[in-house]
């Protein structure tokens, strides 16, 4: 027996979509039968053919994927990261035989089971228990397997007083879960899933992937889709970036995720500078005289750049001119999330002992921020200048954006999305005992 | 097990064995659609002897007493309506259940590989299943008009698995266009609305004139429907062996014809539903 198990060779995915060419509004009702009828014959065409079906009268080729080529052996946990788009699933549905490749080919030495959905196949009308089977055969499971490990699938759902009542009556949580035990005691030689961690409750979730962890430690081949990076640094020593369907990066999952975190930017594009140029506006305030320059981010060694991983420090510095004309002038940036939630002020009155000397026309403010407690997502800054108790200088409103990237900052891998609210707190709990 | 070779355009060598190796999910699938159909309702399987047998007396009614056409040979019409009502039943249960099944399916078909062909056949299976319920009021209207079948009764099976493959055959391709092309799930119930009249349900195929008959035998469930009522009623109503030999071709014909675009088709499945 080789030690590749999955070789995939110049692996290509091909679809062909359509566009409704542009024309004007119909001019009569011949020009709509005309068109319609010509539709029919090309589709009456295509129909003996055997061709696809593409709606709309002219076709693109879209690569989901292309020039994929890489190896995996046996009992590696492979992960594969992305942003949406990148061509993760279809590599999934390729490896798993849903769809076929275009362009190359692949071989794989074992018995694969994918797993890109908890609960494919399950019949709301059906019983727990006749959900487990069909589920399972439908995972490749056989009846003899599924027989020996009913129970075992049983107390891991926590399910049994419901055994036999139909899943339609099921709360959701106990449908997920019922849905992830049966995958989770799929024994093929690999196993291939995608995002379904992501599923049932925080217990839950870290039940799933302890079982994850098992089963890869357990000498079978994994291949894991997450946008969970925490997890996938966890399960697998090994990981693929894909990239607009080809693949940017392999390696060590380490490397390969920090690469992806440093190009995972919400604009879409790459890392940004971290500099934002403010140079180029009006001052509503005051007419003549722009205060607010610039302003750039960067972490304490002085990178500049935009993204920063949750708990990690951050500075913002502006530069400004003639600030110091204006007596007792402060500096204030505020925060604020990506739709216009007001996080948080932070006034140079507040925290800067105030220095009240002449300076020099150019001036640079630095705000510190030693620990982000923000939740992973983009957020705002605007920028104000203010006398106390006289008016505003000068205001920018979005003046730089930033994302906050997750990071494991409770050390227990719990992953953090904006579903617990806008921060997090550096605390925890502890549960005693009663006396 | 000897490594899968997955690639572009590549026809898969062990397609037939992996059917076989996949029965188990054929024989679950096929349990699904039985028991999720009986599930919800208040009079379950008689529904599945009902309606033929309805169907039946109002055939006899109108064929036998308002036409006054002839039956085979001294057979009670009844009997011989019946006996072609069973495998029309079949054939029209199965072609529909198994033209809708890929698109009533597709989120298995998007989510999990197994030979597709499967889906279609395990949908079979339920029309199999009415079939041998309602098969219980033929033996009752046997009794009733006291008609003892000859030998020829022990050679219904092969035209149970000929009015499966008729089925199955127009079903396959049906269901594959289906995937494509939303429109051909209205064109079942036509199909079989319009095949109970022109096959020879409520009539004898003996009331079609002699030179028509090989003609109208390529409709293949002529030759299933004649076979029928040769096993059931015995010498009353001899296989007119030409016609009969005529359906089984065109059979065959639908049936190499539904497997070769199923499986042209089969793969880009998952792409288009």
């Amino acid at each position: 027996m080789s030690d590749i198990v999955i070789r995939a060779e110049t692996l290509g995915k091909k679809y062909t979509i359509g566009h409704q060419a542009q024309r004007g509004r119909y001019l009569s009702l011949r020009d709509v039968l005309m068109q319609n009828a010509r539709y029919a014959l090309i589709k009456t065409r295509d129909l003996f053919q055997g061709k696809p079906i593409i709606q709309g009268n002219t076709t693109e080729n879209v690569w989901a994927l292309k020039d994929i080529s890489f190896e995996v052996k046996r009992g590696e946990a492979l992960g594969i990261i992305g942003l949406n788009g990148a061509g993760k699933s279809t590599l999934l549905k390729v490896l798993s035989r849903i769809t076929e490749p275009s362009t190359g080919r692949v071989s794989i030495d074992g018995r694969v089971a994918s797993l890109l959905e908890v609960g494919t196949g399950f019949h709301p009308e059906l019983t727990g228990r006749e959900n487990i089977y069909l589920n399972g055969t439908i995972l490749g499971m056989t009846r003899k397997e599924i027989n020996r490990k009913f129970d075992e699938i049983v107390a891991f759902a926590e399910v049994e007083k419901y055994l036999d009542t139909p899943v339609k009556r099921y709360s959701s949580g106990m449908y997920v879960r019922l849905a992830f035990a049966v995958a989770a005691h799929l024994e093929p030689e690999i196993l291939v899933v995608d995002e379904v961690l992501a599923v049932g409750d925080a217990q839950f979730q870290k039940k799933c992937l302890g079982k994850m962890n098992d089963v890869a430690k357990g000498g079978r081949t994994v291949l894991f889709v997450s946008h969970n990076m925490t997890a996938i640094h966890a399960l697998c020593g090994r990981s693929i970036l894909l990239d607009g369907g080809q693949i940017r990066c392999d390696g060590n999952s380490k490397t390969v995720i920090a690469e992806y975190l440093s190009s995972n930017h919400p604009a879409g594009g790459r890392q940004s500078s971290g500099e934002f140029d403010l140079s180029k506006r009006k001052n509503k305030y005051l007419p003549d005289h722009l205060i607010v320059q610039s302003l750039y981010l960067a972490d304490m060694q002085g990178n500049r750049g935009d993204l920063f991983p949750m708990g990690q420090a951050m500075q913002m510095c502006v530069n400004v001119t003639g600030m110091s004309k204006y007596r007792n002038a402060q500096i204030a940036a505020i925060i604020k999330s990506q739709n216009d939630q007001w996080i948080c002020t932070i006034t140079s009155g507040m925290s800067c002992t105030h220095i009240d000397e002449p300076r020099d026309k150019c001036e640079r403010a630095i705000l510190n921020i030693p620990k982000i407690p923000l939740l992973p997502g983009t957020y705002w800054i605007d920028i104000t200048i203010a006398q106390p108790g006289i008016g505003r200088l000068d205001y920018v409103e979005r003046a730089g954006r930033f994302t906050v990237t997750e990071a494991d900052v409770y050390g227990t891998g719990y992953q953090l999305t904006d579903y617990f609210g806008l921060i997090y707190l550096e605390s925890s709990w502890k549960i005693l005992q009663r006396t | 097990m000897s490594a899968i070779v997955i690639e572009a355009g590549r026809s898969e060598k062990n397609y037939w064995r992996d059917l076989w190796r996949y029965r188990e999910l054929f024989l679950i699938l096929a349990w699904r659609d039985l028991s999720v159909r009986y599930k919800q309702t208040v009079i379950g399987i008689l529904w599945a002897i009902l309606r033929p047998f309805l169907t039946m007396i109002v055939f006899t009614i109108i064929f036998s007493k308002v036409a006054k056409l002839p039956s085979d040979g001294s057979a009670p019409y009844a009997l011989m309506v019946f006996a072609a009502m069973l495998p029309w039943s079949l054939f029209a249960n199965a072609l529909t259940e198994s033209s809708n099944s890929l698109i009533d399916n597709s989120n298995l078909i998007s989510k999990v590989y197994f030979p597709r062909m499967i889906m279609p056949a395990a949908t079979v299976i339920t029309a199999l299943v009415d079939f041998l319920i309602s098969f219980v009021i033929l033996i009752g209207m046997m009794l009733y008009y006291r008609f003892t079948p000859g030998f020829q009764i022990f050679l219904l099976p092969i035209f149970i698995v000929m009015a499966l493959l008729a089925s199955l055959g127009p079903g396959l391709w049906i269901t594959a266009l289906n995937v494509k092309f939303r429109d051909f799930r209205y064109v079942i119930p036509f199909v079989v609305q319009f095949g109970l009249y022109v096959s020879p349900v409520g009539f004898s195929s003996r009331v079609i004139p002699e030179q028509w008959r090989l003609l109208y035998s390529l409709n293949p469930m002529v030759g299933v429907i004649d076979g029928f009522r040769w096993c059931i009623l015995g010498g009353n109503s001899p296989l007119y062996i030409p016609g009969f030999l005529v359906s089984l071709v065109i059979i065959v014909f639908f049936l190499w014809l539904g497997i070769s675009r199923f499986r042209k088709m089969e793969k880009t499945f998952a792409d288009m539903i």
